[in-house]
């Protein structure tokens, strides 16, 4: 039995999500590989060649892969799938994009963001915004799952020696073209795989507030995250949103700041480790899945914190 | 030119579900439900480029239970003109809907299908791929700004690093994010009007479609609880927690 995992990356290095996907693999168990499919992307198939586990490596290198667009890569995907048992992708919004275009072309039904492996065809996932934990079993030939990446601990990314073997992409589908992206650029660690994070909610009150969360962001080393109605209000840029239908979340420490907790939000963050809330509300839901809360005011809070850090 | 647009009824957002405790599924009797929130503004969409003059006129469907009527109505009272139901009381999975709305688009030929990127029950963010793969179609997921001219769309996408733009030929396959649009309200003349609007009836058969599940649900549980923790009375206490007791910092 072999798997395929396909490869997050940016044609230069491998995202860290390749490496929970590839852990959630070797869950099912089998030889694993792992495609790269992109543009001038020979540093992300190195990479890929080194990540503990994985027997080998595609590496499909075409212009019309550069920039993902899921009409060329599903259709590369669904092809190569057949010589497979599964066929994983993280659960970001490439995979997201990508992985269904390519069940739907197999004829197979996607399993959409697991977080647990039971046995090769048997999977848990959250539903209802993860509230309920649904156990499904598969009955396709070959399975397509996208993987939550907060579900599985990755494996190194070095320590392997795995062969690259170039594959021939399809011709360009000329279905749809890559206008422009503005991609948000920040010294600060990724949201998803961030050691820390520090969210801010309605109750930051602006956008020009958020400028208050960078000192305590910048001396955790961590991530900066929202609530959606802080994203919805305008205050900061919709790819900060934690929660059901943004990021998902699980670092060792999540600071949530003036966030009441709505069920939306905590969906996105409530496997986190330890879990800080500090909000004026002491009604606030969010006080029901913190392990330690502050009562108050968080323009006064904050700064305190800030100087208790730097003792 | 046509649009259609996919709405599904489920769960409303504001209910707190509960699973039923012989583990088969949640509890939905006596719960009030609702047009999936992110279908909602798919309608909402094709609705504002009526208005704009780019559609001329806007087919919603649905696949489902005898009540997804009920959705239909809401879909018709935003401003869809007529609507579809494949009615069926088997269980449907994305597979399966993106078959039947494939059926649905090759009789109606739109140049353009909107659907929500996901349901907020299962959450599985699929149907609308699996269509744009079925038919063969481009698709732009997680859409926060449409701009249709010249037998192209334009679309702008919600991804993890920020924001992307991508063109379409059409027809094609859109999904929507959260911050498309913000649905109108829906009037009570609006509501009476949809009354009175086509809303045709059909059977999964009758469009040649084999519904059956792929995947058997074997147990559905509560996620395990987290405990609420303490209360500490000020910042220094809680960095001292955070030091000394979690180890986190």
């Amino acid at each position: 039995m072999a798997l395929l995992v396909l490869a997050e990356h940016d044609n230069k290095t491998v995202k860290k999500a390749t490496l929970n996907t590839v852990a959630a693999a070797q869950k099912i168990g089998g030889d694993i590989h792992v495609l790269v499919a992109g543009h001038n992307a020979g540093e992300a198939a190195k990479a890929a060649a080194q990540i503990a586990g994985v027997a080998k490596v595609l590496h499909a290198d075409a212009a019309q892969l550069g920039e993902f667009l899921a009409e060329n890569e599903a259709a590369l995907l669904a092809g190569l799938a057949r010589g497979y048992s599964h066929v994983l992708a993280p659960a970001t919004s490439t995979g997201k994009d990508i992985m269904p275009r390519a069940a739907a072309l197999s004829d197979a039904q996607q399993i959409s963001e697991i977080v647990a492996v039971e046995s090769p065809d048997t999977f848990v996932r959250p539903i209802y915004a993860g509230n309920a934990l649904a156990t499904v079993k598969s009955s396709d030939a070959i399975k397509f799952i996208t993987v939550r990446t907060t579900g599985f601990d990755a494996v190194a990314a070095s320590g392997g020696s795995a062969a690259v073997e170039a594959v021939q992409a399809p011709a360009d589908t000329g279905l749809s073209s890559f206008v422009g992206r503005e991609v948000a650029k920040s010294e600060r660690p990724e949201l998803t795989s961030a050691r820390v994070v520090v969210s801010g909610g309605r109750g930051m009150g602006s956008g020009e507030n958020f400028k208050l969360l960078e000192p305590l962001a910048d001396k955790l080393n961590a991530a900066m995250g929202a609530s959606r109605a802080a994203v919805d209000a305008g205050f900061v840029p919709n790819d900060w949103q934690v929660g059901q239908t943004g990021k998902i979340v699980a670092p060792e420490l999540y600071v949530a700041v003036g966030i009441s907790g709505a069920i939306q939000h905590l969906a996105g963050m409530k496997d986190s480790r330890v879990i800080v809330a500090i909000n004026k509300d002491e009604e606030a839901p969010i006080f029901q899945v913190a392990d330690y809360g502050v009562v108050g005011d968080l323009f006064q809070v904050v700064p305190q914190l800030v100087e208790e850090l730097k003792k | 030119m046509k649009a259609l647009v996919a709405v599904k009824r489920v769960i409303d957002y504001n209910v707190k579900v509960r699973v039923k405790a012989d583990g088969t599924g949640v509890e939905t009797a006596n719960v009030k439900m609702s047009m999936n929130p992110f279908d909602e503004i798919a309608v909402e969409e094709a609705v504002r480029l009526k208005e704009a003059g780019v559609v001329t006129e806007i087919v919603a469907v649905s696949a489902g239970v005898q009540a997804c009527q009920e959705t239909l109505r809401t879909a018709l009272a935003i401003g869809a003109d007529r609507a579809i139901l494949v009615e069926t009381d088997a269980e449907l999975q994305p597979l399966a809907v993106a078959k039947l709305l494939k059926a649905l688009c090759e009789k109606e030929s739109p140049q353009l299908v909107i659907l929500g990127k996901q349901a907020i029950d299962d959450d599985a963010n699929q149907t609308g791929q699996m269509l744009a793969a079925l038919l063969g179609w481009p698709q732009a997921t997680f859409a926060s700004k449409v701009k249709v001219e010249d037998g192209k769309a334009t679309v702008t996408r919600e991804v993890d690093g920020g924001l992307e733009t991508i063109a379409l030929k059409l027809p094609a396959v859109v999904t929507t994010d959260l911050r498309l649009n913000e649905p109108r309200y829906v009037t009570l003349p609006n509501i009476m009007k949809a009354k009175k609007k086509s809303l045709e009836n059909l059977k999964p058969d009758a469009l040649g479609v084999d519904v059956k599940p792929r995947l058997a649900t074997l147990k559905v549980v509560e996620p395990p609880k987290r405990k609420a923790g303490v209360k500490v009375p000020d910042a220094k206490a809680l960095v001292e927690k955070l030091r000394n007791e979690a180890k986190v910092i």
